[in-house]
């Protein structure tokens, strides 16, 4: 009896042992030598593995910017300045800091300034809305509502407002992933950097049809008039199609250009106080009558010169 | 003998064709006509007017943009009053030259008497060389242009040309006015595309629902049959009625038990469709030297008080044909160009009307309601359906997914979009939408990838040639 079990226990321990070495010689003979860095910079991550980075997840990225040669095409939106400072103290790179960037829905096309001219009754998706026709009101480049953007999102930061019919982004939980630009079939929001204390200038329509029809549309849209364009003295915005952008490297946040805009199509936000817009469009008007009177004087000297050279070849 | 017809799936929708009784009727010239530039398959035509010039009805607008591209004609004479943007009826912008109307007067050489030209030219070329100068487009819905479909690829033949008047759509009858009044030219049409193909066999197929027009063309190929040894060999075929049995390939299964394969053309398995009106249409272009300016419109629904078969000049506002029957009934509550089964919603009525137009329809709130959509219960009626072979259901939850490989590898791009497995599904799934969606998005991606393809392959085939030729040639310095 004892002998049975002193025999079992004997062979089933050598088993084990033998079983033990053959995994541990395997182990040894196909070993994947990982960069440990990989894992140290995964940690270092948000770890949403959102893709906002362009790459699959977090350990695609950790595993791609520990192979590049620098970090100029790394950069985590999520983690933002303070998550790239800690992948760049791990593997010894140095990064250029990034402004922090938000998502900006640029259609103010709400219920009551944008009139339905039909009524929906496909399959609640902006993707097939876009596919089947232009839209449920006379404006066939604004926002669809069906919400795309909102189930893209995953850090919950896009919401549909019920009054307007357009979504919201709240700009604590919006890590600029890019996950709604890609959703949203009529290109409409837009990953603008987030400004000084959140201020920032946007043109908020993408409309490209002339302005009278614009008009008809909607009541808030850009109708291409180019009054912001001219306004505008530091070259930020761009008259193209019909329709205004401001560059956000360029503008200087002075707001002249939505003081001015006829239709309200240009947005300030998180401005500490509310726009004058008659103190700013007398200043603007001011200016630009010197402007004028000076441009008219410039040319009265041009013409001078010419007049008394003709006087004196006729006489 | 048992009733022939297209071997899987289908449907049977109610018949509804009760404007069937209504003659052909021409609609007044408009006040202004809106022609659009993209009114076929392919790239956009080029214009050749500019804005102030004046032209006649039949004289060319803009010629084709590329090989698969068409030419436009004015369907009217006038002023080109502006070239631009408009919005067509599903509100999006599209290019159209706006014309004002003055008076009616034709190009000179348009023979506009009602006699029959029963004589055909002797090169088959010519003929389709008439075909590309009339703007003829194929009227069946897809608006592919017909002298590219006449002119198959080298190393393959066409054995049978297929003429199509099924219009198994319910509530169209326009094709069915035209067989019963213009029957005669459908024939002649039909003995031209014969000739140009250079086949010996055509059958002009006819759904069992219109036992007069089936009578009458048989009467009239009988008639014609002295006129010439082009006229032999067309016979009328009766198949069963069955939705969609207009749809090329389902066609081409009925009638002559021949499968195309995915992505394959008619002319794979040696057979060319043409519709009803565009042979009526290449009989106008090639015997009577008129262009492709109006075609035939039913304006039906049960909620409309004035049924009627139109034949409307191109670039017609929609209102204005509405107008003319009386203007749009309070009950209406969606209108439709096409057939309730693949027409589009219009979103907007003062669209014009395109040389593919075949129908406006009103329906009332009643009758497109909606099922709400609940879950998927597995019946597999979707998969019944479908005449392609395809699996909507599967279709449906990979398009919610966006998964572009597997919607490919499911073949979403067979789709027909006929619309068969939203007809048929009892939980109320917009079927349809989803996968339509789907089809273009996976059509876009494997058009890209072609074109990537075919990039590459130059840009190889470049270097190479670059590499020959410098050990080829001694090098001068």
């Amino acid at each position: 009896m004892t002998t049975t079990i002193i025999w079992t226990i004997a062979i089933i321990s050598g088993l084990g042992l033998l079983l033990a070495l053959t995994l541990y010689l395997v182990a040894q003979r196909f070993k994947v030598v990982e960069d440990p860095r990989i894992e140290l910079v995964e940690k270092a991550m948000p770890g949403a593995n959102c893709g906002g980075c362009g790459f699959a997840g977090c350990h695609a990225f950790a595993d791609s910017a520990v192979k590049a040669p620098n970090l100029d095409n790394h950069y985590c939106p999520v983690g933002g300045n303070e998550t790239m400072k800690k992948v760049a103290e791990i593997l010894g790179y140095e990064i250029k800091e990034k402004a922090p960037m938000v998502a900006v829905v640029r259609c103010n096309g709400t219920c009551d300034a944008r009139p339905r001219t039909s009524e929906y009754d496909g399959s609640i998706s902006c993707k097939v809305k876009a596919s089947l026709y232009a839209g449920d009101t006379g404006c066939s480049f604004g926002c669809l509502g069906c919400g795309d953007c909102v189930a893209a999102c995953k850090f919950g930061a896009l919401s549909m407002n019920p009054q307007t019919g357009l979504p919201v982004v709240d700009e604590e939980k919006c890590t600029a992933c890019g996950a709604c630009v890609k959703a949203c079939p009529k290109a409409i929001i837009e990953l603008r950097k987030k400004g000084p204390r959140g201020m920032r200038e946007y043109v908020c329509c993408v409309n490209k049809d002339k302005g009278p029809s614009v008009k008809k549309a909607c009541a808030n849209a850009c109708i291409g008039c180019g009054i912001c364009s001219k306004t505008c003295t530091h070259d930020a915005i761009v008259l193209e199609n019909n329709v205004a952008y401001i560059d956000f490297e360029k503008c200087k946040l002075c707001r002249e250009c939505e003081a001015m805009c006829p239709t309200g199509a240009i947005h300030g936000v998180n401005f500490p106080k509310p726009i004058d817009k008659d103190a700013i469009k007398a200043r603007v008007q001011e200016r630009q009558k010197k402007a004028r009177e000076a441009a008219a004087a410039a040319a009265r000297q041009a013409q001078e010169p010419e007049q008394i050279k003709k006087e004196e070849s006729n006489g | 003998m048992a009733r022939r017809t297209f071997s899987i799936g289908g449907v049977h929708p109610a018949d509804s064709k009760i404007s069937r009784g209504c003659k052909l009727e021409y609609l007044p010239i408009p006040p202004t006509v809106y022609i659009a530039l993209s009114q076929h398959i392919g790239a956009p035509a080029k214009p050749v007017v500019t804005v102030g010039d004046k032209v006649k009805v039949g004289q060319v607008l803009a010629e084709p943009g590329g090989f698969m591209s068409a030419y436009i004609h004015s369907s009217v004479s006038g002023t080109v009053k502006s070239i631009g943007p408009r919005k067509d009826l599903s509100g999006n912008n599209q290019m159209v030259v706006e014309i004002a109307v003055e008076g009616d007067e034709w190009m000179e050489n348009i023979d506009r008497s009602d006699t029959l030209v029963t004589d055909l030219p002797e090169d088959p070329k010519a003929i389709i060389e008439k075909i590309k100068l009339g703007g003829v487009v194929g009227l069946g819905g897809a608006t592919f242009p017909t002298h590219v479909k006449l002119s198959p690829p080298p190393g393959k033949t066409c054995e049978m040309l297929i003429i199509n008047g099924c219009e198994c759509e319910p509530y169209l009858t326009s094709d069915f006015r035209t067989l019963l009044e213009k029957g005669e030219q459908v024939v002649i049409g039909t003995a031209l595309i014969k000739k140009a193909l250079g086949v010996a066999k055509a059958t002009i197929a006819i759904e069992d629902n219109k036992l007069e027009a089936i009578e009458h063309i048989n009467k009239v190929v009988d008639s014609l049959k002295s006129k010439g040894p082009e006229y032999s060999g067309i016979e009328v075929l009766s198949l069963m009625k069955k939705y969609p049995e207009g749809g090329e390939k389902q066609l081409i299964d009925a009638v002559m038990h021949r499968q195309v394969k995915s992505g394959g053309l008619p002319i794979d398995v040696g057979a060319v469709v043409d519709n009803v009106c565009t042979a009526l249409a290449v009989y106008e272009a090639v015997q009577k030297n008129k262009p492709l300016i109006d075609n035939s419109v039913t304006v039906t629904g049960e909620c409309f008080p004035k049924q009627a078969n139109l034949i409307v000049r191109v670039g017609t506002p929609l209102n204005y044909v509405i107008d003319y029957l009386g203007g749009v009934p309070e009950a209406a509550a969606k209108v439709i160009s096409g057939g309730p089964m693949m027409g589009k919603a219009i979103a907007n009525l003062e669209a014009a009307t395109m040389k593919g137009t075949g129908g406006l329809l009103f329906l009332t709130r009643e009758q497109t309601k909606r099922m709400p959509e609940s879950n998927c219960i597995r019946c597999g009626k979707c998969a019944d359906a479908c005449p392609m072979g395809l699996e909507p259901f599967l279709l449906n939850r990979l398009s919610k997914a966006g998964d572009m490989d597997a919607l490919e590898a499911n073949a979403v791009q067979d789709c027909i979009m006929c619309g068969c497995c939203l007809y048929s599904c009892p939980a109320g799934i917009p079927l349809l939408d989803t996968i339509s969606q789907a089809r273009g998005q996976v059509m876009g991606i494997m058009r890209a990838r072609a074109a990537a393809a075919k990039a590459a392959a130059e840009a190889a085939k470049a270097a190479a040639e670059a590499a020959n030729g410098s050990t080829g040639s001694p090098t001068v310095k």
